[in-house]
Parts: structure tokens; sequence; C-alpha cells
């Protein structure tokens, strides 16, 4: 029933697959397929109408690129415009010059405000060293205050409420209560309130006028529907706002309701809520949100993690041995080590291109990864180092080992021979056969194992480098996982699929034009943050 | 004040979008063509009516060809008549045969589950039943207070316990308490999980079973409660829900002032399951059993002021 925006593209992509070029004739159709997409998006009618226009006229008015199909270059101008529409990339809480900076927050039962402040209120003291009191200004839901005051215990920071007195008041206290114990942010959580509930509006505008909030956010649930423009408008009208935090992003909303309050506030939107965790509040990028809109994974995000969870010598030891064809079981064991690092498997695949519509299918089961480290964990150190050593007598014990069953171990191993088999092949298609050892080290060296990301980064041993390799081992290994998962089911990542996937070397032939468009962003994104 | 009248004025949003949307239609005599059902088909889908909308007018669009279609009257009537189509019947308010009657309310976070629940108990308390509250939302700060409070309001009885124990042993000992004590109805308020989290979803399947092990035949209703201002992620959730769990009804909430009660279409047409109630305001009484001939009189019938 829910045919997915990733299927509603490529429709619109295979539709030009026999065209010369994309003419106003042939648009349409391709439009109509986007525009039912971002409406099952949740994305407001009208804002869908406007940006199947827009997309119209940078298609129709760009210059036609030579080796630039139509098909790819229409999704690049859906994924480009989405992107504009979202941005800018980067935007950031203002403090307040001096005294502490206050941050109201608003929205409709239910958002998750209370819980957002205590995501944000951690945020500000981790990255930004500051530190927050929390507001308790909820004076409607019973308990709300008890639920702020407990997660202000959870993090040892203060909450402060004034039983008794009404919002407004107890804000204003709050406020004062901040300077005197010298607190620099100050986070007023309020009650969920409905746009058309005009005494709860009035309220929340006092709010505003009492304390003169330096930030003004619209908490808003990544599940609204058609009715985002409004409640956004509405509340835009009687605040100030200065910006947004969506959440509930961790489900399979595509959030297309962000695209909705982006176009109706212009105000950025400045976090998203991630998971149920305190930690759980990532900043806003609208590359990742186009990218999910659009179902096209999240590389920058995965690379991200990658980068604050791994090693940049673990990731480049463990790449140089799969292009030397040196890959082990150990070698194995280790990036399973990894990757478990990395946090649910099922989030760490979401973040791979093509793939996140996938998973949504792909019944990932996270302790299949306990039980392959277990069976690693019972060969002996010679074993790993030489799979061919395994006769059925030697799996029978593993299997014993682990608790499992010896087929268990068989699976493990096919999945190691199919990871080496494609290393070969990446090999062949990639470093070339010929050069000896020391040739494709340094090759590997000068080469950014992403191809082009080198480019503006420093040299070819830089952080990226490293990480580009950890991309291509994940990519392998989730196809030697993925042989494990589930057992064949239809919607498991193809070899084809995780191979093009990977960053490693030149890119085999016959990989799809979505993940070329694709990959000219990622560039663009890791040139931007190589610059700062 | 009858079920429409209270529907009407509660959904005036809703109504006002549809109902006084197609008196703007038509205003200065305007002819049915193709661009008034386009413009019709925008109507409905910003009020999340989604697939259902384009469907509509496609039968409009069809049965004016025909010439079935000649005015406002025809447009309302045919539209009123294809949206009950797609409503299917009332199934009403339990029968209450179990004693206890044990309802398990399930939801992503945030949708309101807990202030359905104290609607609920009001209602029931009001039919002269007594409720027994069960706090198995442990994971949430403060969510077992949030109950309490509300229990309080009501005088109904309320089983919690400790923050982070198993929700399936909470809600096992809630059932146990209301089979000694005679209780007439249980309510077991569940914290949020999205339906997406595997884990989260195992757990709530888990409560399920404990509490059919203490009473066989409980729970007796799995009711899922869908906050009205979602969108198509709406019929995501009740996919995930039902197939984790025997859910045999809808409880939309949060209907009141948005302009989206339309969703219940789309959500009817993908899972028919029933929807059982409305949340139509903040407080106690704003709960109404669903009845789908009102609920699209609401959404449908001229208001007078527009008529005019």
């Amino acid at each position: 029933m829910f045919e997915s925006l990733t299927q509603r593209l490529s429709n619109a992509f295979s539709f030009f697959k026999d065209k010369k070029e994309i003419t106003p004739d042939n648009i349409d159709e391709a439009l109509g397929q986007v525009r039912t997409a971002l409406l099952e998006a949740d994305v407001h009618f009208k804002v869908a109408r406007e940006f199947t226009d827009r997309v119209k006229s940078r298609v129709l008015g760009a210059e036609k690129l030579a080796g630039v199909e139509p098909g790819q270059q229409f999704v690049h101008a859906c994924h480009k415009e989405l992107v504009d529409l979202m941005g800018p990339e980067g935007a950031e809480l203002a403090f307040a010059k001096s005294g502490p900076t206050v941050i109201l927050m608003a929205g409709l039962q239910g958002a998750g405000k209370t819980t957002t402040c205590g995501k944000l209120a951690k945020l500000l003291r981790e990255r930004f060293k500051k530190r927050p009191l929390l507001v308790a200004a909820d004076v409607k839901r019973p308990a709300a205050v008890d639920q702020l005051k407990v997660l202000g215990a959870r993090l040892s920071l203060p909450v402060f409420h004034a039983a008794g007195l009404a919002a407004p008041e107890v804000c204003a206290r709050g406020v004062e209560e901040a300077k005197k114990s010298g607190a620099d942010v100050v986070i007023l959580d309020t009650a969920g309130r409905l746009h058309v509930d005009e005494e709860m509006m009035a309220e929340v505008a006092e709010i505003a006028r009492r304390c003169s909030p330096h930030a003004q956010l619209l908490v808003v649930d990544a599940m609204t529907g058609q009715d985002a423009v409004r409640s956004a408008q509405a509340f835009h009208e009687r605040l100030q706002l200065t910006g947004v935090i969506l959440t509930k992003l961790d489900g399979d909303a595509r959030g297309g309701a962000a695209l909705s309050i982006k176009q109706v506030t212009s105000r950025p939107i400045l976090f998203v809520g991630t998971g149920e965790k305190l930690e759980d509040l990532d900043p806003f990028h609208p590359e990742r949100m186009a990218g999910r809109i659009l179902g096209m994974g999240d590389v920058v995000g995965l690379v991200e993690t990658a980068a604050s969870k791994i090693s940049e010598d673990e990731a480049r030891a463990s790449y140089e041995k799969m292009v030397l064809g040196e890959f082990t079981l150990e070698d194995m064991l280790a990036q399973l080590r990894m990757i478990k690092r990395l946090g649910p498997m099922k989030k760490v695949l979401g973040m791979l291109p093509g793939v996140g519509s996938m998973v949504e299918n792909l019944d990932v089961d996270d302790r299949k990864l306990v039980r392959m480290e277990a069976l690693f964990t019972s060969m002996t150190p010679k074993e790993r180092l030489h799979p061919e050593l395994l006769d059925m007598s030697r799996r029978r014990r593993i299997a014993r080992g682990s608790g499992q069953e010896v087929d268990a171990v068989n699976e493990l191993l096919k999945g190691f021979k199919g990871m080496k088999q494609m290393m070969k092949e990446m090999n062949r298609l990639g470093l070339g056969a010929k050069l000896g050892a020391d040739a494709k080290k340094q090759a590997l060296r000068e080469m950014s194992p992403t191809g082009e990301l080198a480019a503006g980064s420093s040299g070819g041993g830089g952080l990226l480098g490293g990480l580009g390799a950890l991309g291509s081992g994940l990519g392998s290994l989730g196809s030697g996982i993925g042989g494990l998962f589930g057992g064949g089911s239809k919607s498991q990542p193809s070899l084809e699929d995780l191979r093009s996937m990977m960053g490693g070397g030149p890119r085999p032939v016959g990989s799809s034009p979505q993940r070329r468009v694709e990959s000219k962003k990622d560039k663009k994104a890791r040139r931007k943050r190589g610059r700062r | 004040m009858g079920l429409f009248d209270r529907l009407k004025e509660r959904l005036k949003k809703t109504r006002e979008a549809i109902s006084d949307g197609i008196s703007g239609l038509f205003r200065g005599g305007r002819p049915i063509d193709q661009a008034l059902f386009d413009e019709l088909e925008e109507l409905l889908y910003t009020s999340d009516l989604g697939a259902v909308a384009g469907e509509v007018c496609a039968e409009l669009a069809r049965a004016h060809k025909r010439g079935e279609v000649k005015g406002e009257d025809d447009v309302r009537r045919l539209l009123r008549e294809l949206l009950l189509q797609r409503l299917g019947p009332a199934r009403g308010e339990p029968t209450f045969d179990a004693k206890p009657t044990v309802i398990l309310v399930v939801g992503v976070n945030g949708s309101g589950k807990t202030t359905s629940i104290a609607k609920l108990a009001h209602r029931f308390q009001k039919q002269g039943k007594s409720v027994l509250l069960g706090a198995c939302d442990t994971f949430r700060a403060a969510a077992a207070e949030q109950l309490e409070i509300w229990a309080s309001r009501n005088r109904a009885a309320i089983v919690r316990g400790p923050e982070g124990a198993d929700p399936a042993s909470v809600a096992f000992d809630a059932v146990d308490q209301a089979a000694t004590r005679g209780v007439d109805v249980v309510l077991l308020d569940t914290a949020g999980r999205l339906h997406t989290a595997k884990n989260l979803m195992a757990e709530i399947t888990k409560v399920q079973r404990v509490i059919a092990k203490r009473l066989p035949g409980a729970p007796h209703e799995v009711w899922l409660v869908l906050d009205g201002t979602n969108g198509q992620n709406a019929i995501q959730q009740a996919k995930e829900f039902t197939a984790a769990l025997a859910v045999t009804g809808l409880v939309v909430a949060k209907l009141d002032g948005t302009a989206r009660g339309g969703a219940l279409f789309g959500i009817q047409k993908a899972l028919n399951l029933p929807v059982r109630y409305l949340g139509t305001g903040e407080q106690l009484e704003l709960l109404e059993p669903f009845e789908p001939e009102a609920f699209v009189d609401a959404i449908v019938k001229p208001t007078l002021e527009a008529a005019r």
C-alpha cells in the first residue's frame, strides 16, 4: 500500500531511461510521481505542488550537461531543490550576549516538548559548556512538572518550579532564578496547546512577552500530517519563532512535515530527536533530511558516527587487509566489533544509501551479532587466521562452544567466503591485480577510498580516507552479516547493492546512477566539512 | 445537546475545512467541471483524507459524467454516501461480558494514551462500573504520577510499580487485584513506543501474554490510540501494532481543533479496524463513541452561516 518515495523516484527515473533529454512534455508524468510520493510523506498539498513546479523550472532551465543522463539530472534536481528548501545547513542556536539565554519551547500536546527540554539541556551542557536551568511551566498536564524534575535529576541539572502560579509567572521567576544562580541558559517547558485554543495561545504569547526569550522554538512531531502547516503558522503568528525541533524521527515517518513547516515559517530546523534516550538529539542537516525524504540514506551521518566510535588506524588497517586480499576471520571479527560499537544494526544499515527503505522490512536482530561473535570467539586464534583448517570436527566443536548449530558455523564461513570473493572482484575492478602489495599500499595512501573525497581534504592519508575505508568495510561486512540475517529474505540488500554502496576504489561498472548523484552530494558535503 | 451537535461543535475545524470549503467552491453559481473536482480533492487532501480524497473525487467526476451530479446538494449527498461507505459499521461500546473486562491501551509516544484512559475511566464510571487503572508505563519519567493524578480525580483505584519495573508484572498485578476485588473494568496504560522499535513491540506482546496467564481470555480489548494530528504514518503505526497485538479497536485522540478528522478514512481503508472513540478536547467528558453517520454529517453537512 505504502509505495515508498524511493520506489516512485526510481519509477520517475526509469521513465527517462530511453529519453534523450527532458522536455516539458515528458517531465510531467515524472513530476506526478514525485508529487504523489511527497504527499505520501505528509508534505503539505500546496508545498508539494510548489515543489514540483520549482523542480520543473530547475530541470528545464538547466543547461544540458554532457554525460549526464536525463534521469540522473531529474533526481539530482529533486534532491537539490529539497536541500535548498530545507536549508540552511548548520543553523545554530543564538546565545544572548549578556545574561542568561532564554529558550522558550512550545508546541502541540504530545509533540515531545518535555523530553526534548531534557535532551536540549544535556546537549547544551555537553557541546556548548553551558549551565542550563530547566523551568517547569507546564501547569496543565498532570505530573508534567514531576516529569521534568525526574529528567533534571537524571541529568543532575536544576529544575525550577513555583507551585500554584500561572505559567507566565513561573517562567518570569525562572528567569530571575537563573540570573541569581548563575545559570547561563534557561529552558522554559510550556504546556502542549492546540493552535486554535485562543486562551492557551494567549498564554504562550504572554510568556514570550514577559520573558523575551532569545530563542522561541516550535517542537513538532515528525509524524504530523497535513495540519502541520496550519499549526506552525498559528504558532508563528503568536510567537516570533526562531527555529524548529523535529521529534520522533527514529520512527519510519518520512518527515515531510519538516518541509512544510520550513516553508511556512521560513525558520530553520535546528535539531532532530532520534531516540528515547537523553542523548538522542542531533543537529539538523538538510542534506540528510532530503536524503531521508527521498529515501537516499545518510552516508554523512554514518561517517560521523563512525568517526566518533572508530579510530582511523583501525579502519585503515582493516581496509588495507581487504584490498590486499589478506582478509581473515580474525579481521572479520574485528570489523564485527567495530560495527557493534556504531549502535543498533538497523540504525547503521538504515544510513546506507539505498538500504534505508530495505531495512524497513528487514528483520534485523542485534542479538545475531552477539551470536556471531560467540562463533568467532569459540574458534582458536589459529583457526581465525587459517579458516581453511575448519573441518567438520572443528566446526562441530565451535558450534558446541558457542551453543549453536553447525549450520550457524557454516553460514558464517559462507558469508566470509562471499566477502573474500567480493573483495577479489573489487580488486580486479579497482586497484588493478597486477600491482604488487607495496604499490597497492602506496596507491591506497594516495587515493581516498571514495575516490573523489580526497580532493578537498588534507592529502590522501587524512581522516576522510580512513573513514571511507571504513565505509567499504561496512559495506562488505554488511553483506557478510546480511547473509546471516533472516535467511535470504527478498528484502535483503543484494551483493550488487552493497558493492556499489561501498566507497572503496573506482565504482564498479553498472552501479546505479542514483548513487552517482549521491556521491556528488557527499563530495560537496564533505568538502564543506573539510573547510570548517 | 445530541451527539451530532456535539461532534459538529468539536469538529468545527474539520467541518469548516470540508463543508464550508464546498460551499466556497460553488459560490457564484459556478458550473461543475473537472477543475472543481480538482479543487475539492485538494480540500479533502488537506484534511488528511489521503488516497481516499483522490478516489472519492474520481467517483464524483464519473457520477457527474453520468449526469447524476447536477449541483452542490448532489455533491454533498454523494460525498456523504461515499465517505460513509468507507467507514464501515459502528462497533459501539464494549459489552463488558467478562468481569473484570481488561482493556490494554497502546500507542506511539505522545499519542494521548494516558489522557484517553482518564476519559475512558470517567465514562465507564458514569455508566456505573468500577474501574481500576494499571500504570504499566514504567519507562517515561513521571508517567505513573500522571495516571495517579487522573485516578484520584476520577476516584479510581490504581496499581503501579516502581519506575523501570517490568510492565508485564505491573499488568499482572493490576489484573490480579481487579479479579480478587471484583472490579468491573481494568484499563492498562502502557509506555509509548514507536512501532519501529522491535524490542519494545516484543515487550508489549509479552504484556498481552502475561495478562492472559492471570486471566484466560484477557485482555478482552486492545485499543490503539492514534494521534489525530498524525499524517499518513498513522497507517504504518496501526499496521505494526496489529501485527504485534490483537488490536480490537482504535481511539483517535486530539481531533478537536484540527482540520484533520479525515485521517480516519485512510485508516479504515488500510486496516478495517473499528474506531471506538474520538477524543475531542482536554476535559474528561470530551470523549465520544464513534458513530460513522454522525461523524460524516458533522463534517459534510452545510452550516447555516455558510448556506446563507
